[in-house]
């Protein structure tokens, strides 16, 4: 499954500026993997232990990813992942 | 004390002061960061009773290097003790109510919305906007306009009717989200990277929440320069209940107040209460809502300072308890009732925990508890409907006595 991954401002220093990754994977975590193979810096930034990090949203076509199966949500072809912080709002 | 730089409250790592909220080393929030060294507490204590009669008078404490002022100044809101509501609970506790509706737009918004304001002009932005449930979008537009800047508001559309009104009468551009807060701040999270605006909440999170400190400051100043035994306060994003302890703990590490942090109590509605259910079960994040609740300045499902708000209820042997739609509207009544204060839902909240603490036995003899009641009545007025009966009469004595007779006979 192609699927396009949308990184915030805050991450690009690990992606070279760029905003928006291409990558194949058929649940959230097999994306994000792709991601962290393509641009290993990312990895430690947001996940630790192999989890997400507690300040780190996962949206799937604009759905959390806690609502749904967490990193085994599946991935549909042309959903957009996007990764966005945590500590706005209120 | 001067304002040193932005820093990760997860990993420590310092950042400029600009319009930035996340550590790109870890993706933790970013808190301001000070100086306290070469502040004399006397001297200190001397130059806030001279200042300003509001929350510009804690500018020591606020995150910018000069005195910073605002033409709808917050703050220095009524401490009232209430004997009548502690007699109805049924307690020999102290109880002081912290009025924070007595503020210009009504909120304790005022307060963080003001130092975000400030800021924003310092840093030169035209433009300020925000993701409200309601209160934040008042304070936003009213502020925005006092300052001549343009605004953007954006809140879930199904609030209520008089928030709306509350906000667009002050000439915003009001946006409507179909979806909830928490939709809306992921909408604004997202903005927030194109726009060249300073949404208060996102972007200069950071100082924003630091007008929340000025909540704790007054309530020591006017105990006498006393701390409390205990604070009942509500939660949303857990940012005002984070910073209360942040402000106590700024003062007792400065001895401008000696004691200990105060017993904190967190008030969350059942419908949606991610905070006292982390708390409950233990858990170090909060599992996120989608929220279904009356009090919708409450109603934030994910909330961004969540898990430090579990931890500093842990850490002061306080707690986080929810309460039922039914318990927010007998808590607005409650408070009504015995002080003479209307609040909104969120108030009804805090109440509503009060009691139930009253209820379990936890609020001690001589105990000085301070319930922070941080919105107005009047703009949630759906929740007090039905709640009583009017009297409808003729014009006529005969109408009136027939109505009243067994009152008047007694």
């Amino acid at each position: 499954m192609s699927v396009t991954v949308k990184i915030p401002t805050q991450l690009r220093a690990a992606t070279g500026g760029q905003a928006e990754l291409e990558v194949e994977g058929g649940t959230v975590g097999e994306v994000l993997d792709a991601v962290f193979d393509a641009h290993n810096g990312l990895r430690d930034r947001i996940t630790q232990d192999g989890d997400l990090r507690r300040f780190v949203n996962v949206y799937v076509s604009g759905e959390d990813i806690r609502f749904q199966q967490g990193l085994e949500t599946s991935i549909n072809d042309g959903d957009e992942v996007t990764i966005l912080p945590a500590v706005a709002g209120g | 004390m001067s304002v040193e730089s932005l820093k990760c409250k997860e990993c420590g790592t310092s950042y400029e002061l600009d319009a930035s909220y996340v550590c790109e080393n870890c993706f933790g929030p970013l808190e301001v960061a000070y100086d306290y060294s070469g502040l004399d507490a006397a001297e200190v204590k001397r130059r806030i009773q001279a200042g300003s009669q509001g929350i510009w008078r804690y500018s020591d404490f606020l995150p910018f290097k000069g005195r910073a002022s605002d033409p709808l100044e917050p703050g220095l809101t009524p401490l009232l003790k209430a004997d009548r509501l502690a007699e109805r609970l049924g307690v020999d506790a102290e109880i002081w109510i912290k009025n924070d509706a007595a503020n210009p737009t009504h909120s304790f918004k005022d307060r963080v919305v003001a130092v975000a304001v400030a800021k924003a002009q310092e840093l030169g932005f035209d433009t300020v906007a925000c993701a409200s449930t309601g209160n934040l979008a008042n304070a936003v537009a009213a502020h925005a306009a006092a300052a001549g800047l343009k605004s953007y508001v954006f809140v879930p559309a199904n609030l209520e009717e008089q928030k709306l009104l509350a906000t667009g009468v002050y000439g915003t551009n009001l946006v409507g989200v179909r979806g909830n807060y928490d939709d809306v701040n992921r909408l604004c999270t997202q903005l927030a990277e194109t726009r060249p605006w300073a949404f208060v909440n996102v972007n200069l999170r950071p100082y924003y929440a630091e007008g929340s400190k000025t909540l704790a400051y007054e309530t020591v100043e006017q105990l006498g320069w006393k701390l409390p035994d205990r604070v009942v306060s509500p939660i949303a994003s857990g940012s005002l209940f984070t910073k209360l302890g942040r402000g106590f703990q700024e003062w007792l590490d400065l001895g401008l107040v000696e004691g200990k942090q105060p017993v904190f109590n967190g008030a969350q509605a059942e419908g949606c209460s991610p905070v006292a259910t982390a708390f409950a079960e233990g858990w170090e994040v909060c599992k996120p809502q989608r929220p279904e609740t009356i009090a919708k300045s409450l109603a934030i499902g994910d909330p961004a300072d969540g898990p430090y708000a579990v931890e500093h209820a842990r850490k002061t042997g306080g707690g986080v308890d929810s309460v039922t739609d039914q318990e927010i509207r007998e808590g607005i009544k409650l408070l009504a009732e015995t002080t003479g204060i209307f609040t909104e839902t969120a108030g009804g909240v805090t109440v509503g925990v009060l009691r139930k603490l009253a209820e379990r036995g936890e609020l001690a003899a001589g105990e000085r508890v301070v319930v922070y009641i941080t919105g107005e009545g009047l703009k949630t007025l759906d929740a007090t409907r039905d709640t009583f009966q009017m009297h409808e009469i003729d014009p006529s004595l005969e109408s009136f006595e027939s109505e009243f007779r067994q009152e008047v006979a007694a």
